[in-house]
Formats: C-alpha cells, structure tokens, sequence
C-alpha cells in the first residue's frame, strides 16, 4: 500500500494529477482511494488531495501520515513535510521552493518542475513532471498505465497529450539523476 | 462488468437513476452540490424530471407531490438544508409516500461548517421532524456503498412506503473509488404502486393526506405505522463486523469513520490487543443485536463508540448492551476527522478503565 499526498496552489492541476494516479491504479487492478481536501478555499488558495494505491482492500482513506508528498509550491511543502513518514519520499518544485525539510530521515527530490514543463512546452504540464518523478522513484503505478491515462483523457487534444506525456518522461528522467 | 472512478454523490445519483429514480429536486449546499449537478445532466437524458427549486422547503414538497403520484423521487441536502425539509418529511411519513432523502452532513449546529460531521444522527434516527414517525436510514461508507444502497432505499422505501435517509458525511460526498455500477432497471419490473395518485382513470378514488383530524382515525393510523416500523426492526436490521469473535474492546462506527476505526483495529491487534469492530450499516433499524450479542461474551470487557459528534449513536450502542459492558466515547466536531492514532489511543483508554472498574 502506498500513500501519497499531493499538495499545491489552486490551478497547479494538483487535483487532475492526484486524478490521473487513481485511474492509472484502477486500471491495473488495483484497489484506489482520491480523496480531495475541500474547505474554505478561495481562488488562488492551496489545493490537496490524498492518494491511495493498495492491493488489498483500503480501510482508512486518509493520509495523514503519507508515504509520498507531492509538493508543488512552497507553503505546501513546508505545512506537509514533516507529516511524512520517516523514510519516505518528498517531490518538491524547486523552482518555486526551497528544498530543506528539517529532517535526513526521508528522501527528497528537488526537481525544478516549472522549468521542466516549460522545456517540455507547456508550464501546466508541471503536475505530471512530478507524476514522472513519483512513477520511476516508487513504482506506485507503471509507466504505461499514466501514459494511457493521458492518452484516453487527451483523445481529442493531441497536441495536448504530447506535451503532457513529454512532461511525464522528462520527470522519470530527472528522478533517474537523483 | 469494470469498475469506474466516482465520486460519492455521483455514485448515490447513479444508484438512484438506475433503480428507476426519474424525479430529483434539489437546492445548493455544499458538500453535496455535486448531486444536484450530476442529476440535472442526466435526468433530461433519460426522460426524467429535475428541478433547482426556490428552496429546500420547496424541493422537499416536490418530492411529496410526484412520489404521491408514483413517480420514484429524491431530494438531496446537507445538514442546515436538511433541518428545513423536516416539516415535509413528516408530513410525507404520515401520508406513507416513499421517497429518499440524501443528506450528506456537515458540521452544525447552526450554518456551521462544510466539513465532514454527524451531529444529524439524532434527526434521522428519532424523527427529525414532529410526531411518531421513523425513516429507513442507510449510511455509506463507501463509494460502492453509496451506489448500492441508495439503488436499495428505493426498493426498501416502496415495499414499507416509508421515506428513506442516505446518511452519509461530507468525506462519502468527496470521495473518489472504484465502483462497480448495477445494471439499469426497467420502469416496467417496478412493482405498481396501488396507491398512488396517478389519475383517475376509471379507477377507485385515492387519497394522500397528512391531516388526520378525528383522534379515533389518528390513532389507529399511528398505530398502523408504528406496525411497520416493527416489521423494519424485525427484517431489515444490518451490519457488518470484524474480529468481534475474541475481541476485549468492540469499537463501533458508522459511515467513513467505521473504516478508520476499522484501520485502528488492525493496529490494536499488530500490537497484541484483542480488538473488534461493529459498523451499523442501518442506523435505522438499529442492529442492537450485533452488539447484544458481542455484550454476551465473556471476552468482551468494553464498547467505544467513535463519531464526528459529541455523542448520539452511543446512546443507541448504551441501550443494545444494556449494561452488560462499560460503552465509552470518542468524538471530534467541527469538521475534524480522527486519525489512526486518536481512535487507538482512545482504545486502550477504555480498555484501561474498563479494566480499572472490574
């Protein structure tokens, strides 16, 4: 089972993101949870929702204690790491944030995804720059089951569905670098 | 058949929909506007009625008009919206129409908040409204379950004629799972509804009424209806437990919460206590025989009631015991939901003065 917390600025497509791993997971077979946090918020405001893949059934859908955060802006980053559990993993956008957690019991890829996003043609893509990273740092879900997933939601926007993969691989990459 | 990926209200609208609901009316509130939305798609689709209503006071009474008719009807709501339909509910169980409420509950008392709460236990389970009424109440605790029992209100709510309450909390509204979806009904397998007012038609005269004004008529319609309950107390009563069998603290919950609690469970036990679960899935009926029957082992030393309330359905778990165990509590409001770590250091809390008191 693995827990994943995807947190972010409204508009960073932190929800499609969180969307896109529930659907990749149920398309394995797996069982899944997407719970988006919804409260107050405004325009602009932050955004989160928690992420469950498991193979067996999933009791509690929460994620108070996730074994992946993904951080897209740096009050998220601040706010959730120091829920994550010891030995996990933290994706923060380094080119919004800064990347020191407090704490060397997890491990933390500091990847510049809106620049990323921009080589790959497209700053909204960054959501699935940090998917990329999630994908070749855990094996929460195959490569081919979000790429698929973009293929399906994308089926009428080609030109979409490029950048967005291009995004996807350009973050397995840069996980490979560490 | 595959599973898809829903959310909770798009579950209950799919469950209705396919168990022949052709009716919803409706008025915003969060966190159940998705219902609403999703029904004004799909009714005109397949030949159905939707309609924003001025109010909820207003959605509620259109509900009792076409299901007074025969129509399968459903309004939805949140907490605030749902104490202003209790006027028609009640009057909707005196006239005996079946129909289902949603409510997907939200912190109170007042306008309160939007998160995730169950302070309407009470409302549903007692009668929120006047008088000596009862609703079939059903709480979800999952996105399955929401599809499938909202597809079962309406047939349990026709059979008894007698509304029936989704009872579920803002997270079951939020939530996105892997559902597996029921074939869609035919109109035509519904059971007629002899008593429907569905024109004339060279039929007999029917009447809908909730003004019963001659006490020697009242009475026996009371009575009559409170037969019904019974017959609901005696069949319809379910729940679902797990590692009740040798467990020294039964926890219990309903809806979203009952699968935290079922988590702390699985902890409780990874740290050698003995730990079970109850999770009424009718609140009303009341499965009280789940928890007589843990009561009656020796094993069982304490019950913990865990809601998103200050306290209502431990009252219930009190009178199903029935002073054979010590029955504690742990609740947060506000919109707060527990984790993990709460619930089981509530568990041993209790064990402890349980324990403590022998």
């Amino acid at each position: 089972m693995i827990r994943i917390l995807l947190a972010g600025q409204g508009g960073q497509g932190v929800l499609s993101a969180g969307r896109f791993l529930a659907e990749s997971g149920l398309h394995e077979g797996k069982e899944v949870s997407y719970l988006p946090a919804y409260g107050p918020e405004m325009r602009g405001g932050t955004a989160n929702c928690s992420v469950i893949i498991s193979q067996e059934e999933i009791a509690s859908p929460l994620c108070n204690v996730p074994d992946v955060l993904i951080a897209m802006n740096a009050p998220s980053f601040h706010k959730f790491a120091p829920r994550v559990k010891s030995g996990g993993i933290i994706i923060v956008n380094g080119s919004i944030s800064d990347s020191y957690a407090g704490r060397d019991d997890v491990k933390v890829y500091d990847v510049p995804m809106n620049d990323l996003a921009m080589e790959a043609g497209d700053i909204r893509s960054a959501n699935m720059i940090a998917l990329g990273v999630l994908v070749a740092a855990t094996s929460a879900v195959q490569e081919k089951s979000i790429v698929n997933c973009l293929h399906e939601k994308f089926v009428g926007k080609p030109h979409v569905c490029e950048v967005n993969e291009a995004a996807f691989r350009a973050g397995m990459s840069q996980a490979a670098k560490g | 058949m595959s599973k898809i990926l829903l959310h909770g209200t798009e579950a209950i609208c799919e469950g209705a929909i396919r168990n022949g609901c052709r009716a919803f009316f409706g008025y915003p509130i969060t966190p159940q506007n998705e219902v609403p939305e999703y029904m004004s798609v799909k009714m005109p689709q397949i030949g159905g009625v939707f309609v924003q209503a001025e109010s909820e006071v207003a959605a509620i009474n259109m509900v009792y008009g076409a299901a007074g008719a025969g129509v399968r009807a459903m309004t939805s709501s949140s907490s605030p919206g749902v104490s202003l339909k209790q006027e028609g509910i009640s009057y909707i169980a005196c006239a005996r129409i079946p129909c289902v409420v949603v409510n997907i509950m939200r912190a109170g008392p007042g306008l309160g908040g939007i998160l995730p709460a169950q302070g309407d236990y009470f409302q549903a389970t007692k009668g929120g409204g006047h008088g000596d009424y009862h609703l079939i109440v059903l709480a979800p605790c999952s996105v399955q379950e929401a599809c499938d029992l909202t597809y079962r209100a309406f047939d349990l709510s026709d059979k008894y004629r007698v509304p029936a309450m989704i009872l579920a909390d803002g997270m079951i509204g939020q939530l996105m799972e892997p559902v597996e979806l029921p074939p869609m009904r035919n109109l035509s397998e519904i059971p007629e509804k002899e008593w429907a007012t569905s024109g004339h038609y060279g039929k007999d005269r029917r009447i809908l009424n909730s003004l019963i004004i001659k006490p020697e008529e009242l009475e026996p319609h009371v009575n009559e209806l409170q037969k019904t309950y019974d017959a609901i107390y005696a069949a319809e009563r379910r729940f679902e437990e797990y590692r009740t069998e040798d467990a020294e603290i039964v926890l219990t919950a309903y809806g979203t919460v009952a699968r935290i609690v079922k988590s702390a469970v699985n902890e409780l036990r990874r740290q050698g206590i003995k730990a079970g679960c109850i999770r009424p899935i009718t609140l009303y009926p009341f499965p009280d025989d789940a928890y007589a029957k843990c009561a009656s082992r020796a094993c069982t030393k304490a019950f913990l009631s865990v809601e998103l309330s200050l306290g209502q359905m431990i009252e219930d778990v009190r009178l199903a015991v029935n002073g054979k165990a010590p029955v504690y509590f742990y609740g947060r409001t506000g919109g707060n939901v527990p984790d993990e770590s709460e619930i089981i250091a509530a568990a041993k809390d209790a064990l402890h003065k349980a324990e403590a008191a022998r």
